[in-house]
């Protein structure tokens, strides 16, 4: 173990600036959830690091966790997703607009 | 330069890389594809902090399973469609760039001053955390601080995997009739 954990918390802390920017500025429905994705596997990651740099494995057991609930969540999700789409004909955010004042 | 140096140096230009590039992908297809580089990059340095269990989950369910699942969901519901570009909101993309950069310096700054960038983890890892195999330690952690958890995640994977069901169900033509007077 040469690398320093700091380096691999950088790469995490990328990742995740990466995924909020896709949530922010993607319009498709689908890509939005690819970034929350990318921003679940960034905070994988730091718990990994953390995990290593501690000395403990209580990290690796919190992202183990946090894997099977983004497992459930895009199961839920691209549900949701697959409905709006068969109400609408869009996987465009901007047409999901009903609650909008 | 120590062979982990050399994993890491290749491998994090090409994960956030990856991640850039899927930004800028128009095609859902395209993004998925460089998602699933970006999780075998993430998986090769869950192999560099010693965590090779979670490294074979991470390909198995993350770029298997559930990149599989988006796949299916983007084909079904059709490729062909490519992002329009128009803004909606003013100002909206380079505001959500900057909000990006100004995170990413900040936790820099943050993590700069919490653990510097010269913290290593301990050398002994290998036999004092994951004493008898990273599995064997895994699930002792597992097991026995974190019994009660993991049996409430069965049920969360039961209550999602039902959920799902509930929602992609097709309705009948009396619900049908209902839903297109509502949109």
């Amino acid at each position: 173990m040469n690398v320093p954990v700091a380096h691999f918390l950088v790469v995490a802390v990328m990742l995740f600036a990466i995924g909020s920017v896709g949530v922010l500025v993607r319009r498709n429905a689908l890509v939005i959830f690819m970034s929350i994705e990318l921003q679940l596997n960034a905070v994988n990651l730091a718990l990994v690091a953390f995990s290593r740099m501690h000395g403990r494995l209580d990290g690796q057991v919190l992202a183990f966790f946090s894997m099977v609930v983004a497992a459930a969540e895009v199961v839920v999700g691209l549900a949701i997703i697959v409905v709006v789409y068969r109400r609408r004909r869009s996987a465009d955010v901007d047409d999901v607009s009903l609650l909008r004042w | 330069m120590q062979a982990d140096q050399l994993l890491f140096w290749v491998f994090a230009p090409i994960s956030v890389g990856s991640g850039i590039a899927m930004l800028f992908q128009r095609n859902a297809v395209h993004a998925a594809l460089f998602l699933i580089v970006n999780f075998f990059t993430l998986a090769v340095f869950y192999l560099l902090l010693s965590a090779p269990f979670l490294f074979v989950v991470q390909i198995i369910v993350y770029a298997g399973a559930i990149m599989v699942l988006f796949l299916f969901v983007i084909m079904l519901l059709g490729v062909d469609r490519d992002e329009s570009l128009v803004e909606r909101l003013r100002a909206q993309r380079p505001l959500a760039i900057a909000l990006g950069l100004a995170m990413v310096v900040e936790m820099i700054v943050a993590i700069r001053a919490g653990i510097g960038f010269a913290t290593k983890g301990p050398a002994n890892f290998d036999e004092a955390a994951n004493q008898g195999g990273n599995v064997e330690a895994l699930s002792r952690v597992l097991f026995r601080e974190y019994f009660f958890p993991f049996e409430v995640t069965s049920i969360l994977l039961i209550i999602a995997a039902i959920a799902a069901m509930v929602l992609a169900q097709r309705r009948s033509a009396a619900d049908a009739e209902d839903e297109e007077v509502v949109a």
